[in-house]
């Protein structure tokens, strides 16, 4: 494993939100609301930070090569994801380098996830076991 | 009003068993666009040595997010969940949650605090099997934001 990992980009739309929403049990307003997302201060609609995590979660399976690898996953939600209500929604990248591989086989991960230039997330880190 | 700081260290009774459906995993894997076998085809996940699909890695916030329910409404807590944002999530595995798990949580506060006219409360959730069997802890923290910012 090199130190830096290719990064992942990942679309996010309206549509993932709702469907995101539906599967997780989430219906929070700013999630699918332009009208009422507005009201609390927002921009406008924006992503589940659930959402966020489990796309960051799809690089490090992906890095790992297996679905069952993380053993340890910790987030801080920084700053909103703001989705327009666009065919082409926003892009989400994740990026990763390696910090430490420890004798028992893990391999801790520092995670970096932006939008549109900006770190949506801060003190990201996963921790894999690899098969 | 703030959070009352009381509820500090305080746990709940366990949850009913939540039966985690192997449908609800595909649906939820097909919502974060994750296309991995072991994710939707039992086959896939017995040969991984799983008796059946494998949950996603933050496939446990649907079971633990209903599961806080417990303390985010009761009234004597005193919060506005109209207020509330998700500032940080933590799981640590025993195993992935697999189809056909029965899963119950217990949940504590570990700590509640106040900065800026903010508060922070931080939970955690002990998900187990009804036979007490560790499969995941999750840590939320979440803030209510002042009522006089925006």
């Amino acid at each position: 494993m090199t130190d830096t990992l290719e990064p992942q980009t990942f679309r996010v739309t309206r549509a993932d939100l709702i469907r995101y929403a539906g599967a997780s049990g989430d219906f929070n307003v700013i999630h699918w609301s332009d009208r009422l997302a507005g009201k609390v201060g927002l921009p406008g609609v924006i992503a589940h930070g659930m959402y966020t995590m489990a796309l960051v979660g799809r690089a490090v399976t992906t890095w790992a090569g297996a679905p069952d690898a993380v053993v340890e996953f910790s987030v801080r939600f920084s700053r909103p994801v703001p989705v327009p209500d666009t065919d082409e929604g926003t892009q989400i990248e994740v990026s990763a380098v390696v910090k430490e591989v420890t004798d028992d086989g893990l391999t801790r991960l520092s995670l970096t996830a932006t939008c549109q230039g900006e770190k949506v997330l801060s003190l990201a880190t996963a921790t894999i076991r690899k098969r | 009003m703030p959070l009352d700081p009381s509820f500090a260290g305080r746990s709940w009774p366990p949850t009913e068993p939540y039966l985690v459906g192997r449908e609800k995993i595909r649906e939820f894997a097909r919502a974060i666009g994750a296309v991995d076998a072991e994710y939707h085809d039992p086959a896939a996940a017995r040969a991984l040595g799983y008796p059946d699909v494998v949950a996603p890695p933050t496939f446990p916030t649907v079971v633990t997010m209903a599961a806080s329910r417990q303390i985010i409404s009761d009234p004597t807590l005193g919060m506005d969940y109209s207020r509330v944002v998700h500032g940080e999530q933590k799981f640590r595995y025993t195993r992935p949650v697999v189809a056909g798990d029965a899963l119950v949580c217990v949940n504590t506060v570990e700590e509640i605090t106040q900065r800026g006219g903010h508060d922070f409360l931080t939970a955690r959730t002990d998900v187990t099997t009804e036979a007490g069997e560790p499969v995941v802890t999750a840590w939320s923290k979440l803030v209510q934001r002042g009522e006089h910012t925006a």
